[in-house]
């Protein structure tokens, strides 16, 4: 999503983004004429008039599990938004929670008062 | 006049906010001041929208954000097509 409109998406999507991935990008490409969208979601820069880096995990159940803020200086890591939706698709499917840095396969941890103090034995990054 | 399928302008819209979040709100306020707050929380229901969208293969059609309701959903905003990064 951005400030540009529905027109430019197309054009930018046949002039470009189709030759960076194959068949262009698959998802819809939405256009926040104003701001309206991206001031709600707090990216949005009165200044410039354009909403910045923003990116957002919503669950299932349509709750926000995850945001990430930049200036537009500094692209995003793909890599970092598969691992947390990873993560917490393993936690909304076993209950369990996952330590910093974990990946897919990895140890978890299960909360509860026999783990206090005791992560360190499990957990080793 | 038959309505033009295609036109220059055409309106989405926009934020679509629950009536509890601006229930505070003194009565009458344009709603334009209360979509200026950020509402957007973790761990709080996200925020829906409709706005026009670019579709491979689809064309020209209006999105809700609601309309993935029950998927894990990705929201990207990014400063412009054409920039750089």
């Amino acid at each position: 999503m951005s400030t540009d409109s529905r027109f430019v998406h197309k054009i930018w999507q046949e002039q470009e983004l189709s030759k960076m991935v194959d068949g262009g990008v698959p998802f819809p490409m939405l256009s926040d004429a104003g701001g309206k969208i991206g001031a709600l979601y707090g990216v949005y820069d009165e200044a410039a008039g354009v909403d910045i880096r923003g990116r957002f995990i919503i669950d299932p159940d349509f709750v926000i599990r995850a945001m990430e803020v930049l200036t537009p200086e500094v692209g995003r890591n793909p890599d970092e938004l598969i691992r947390q939706i990873k993560a917490f698709q393993h936690v909304r499917a076993t209950g369990e929670v996952t330590p910093s840095g974990w990946q897919p396969g990895q140890p978890t941890l299960k909360p509860g008062p026999a783990l206090v103090g005791r992560v360190w034995e499990i957990w080793k990054p | 006049m038959p309505e033009l399928k295609e036109g220059c302008v055409k309106p989405a819209r926009g934020p679509i906010i629950p009536a509890e979040a601006t229930a505070g709100a003194p009565s009458g306020a344009a709603s334009t001041q209360e979509v200026r707050k950020m509402l957007a929380r973790v761990g709080q229901e996200a925020i829906d929208f409709e706005a026009n969208a670019f579709v491979a293969g689809v064309g020209f059609k209006p999105v809700k954000l609601s309309d993935y309701k029950g998927k894990w959903i990705v929201l990207c905003f990014y400063p412009g097509d054409f920039t750089f990064v």
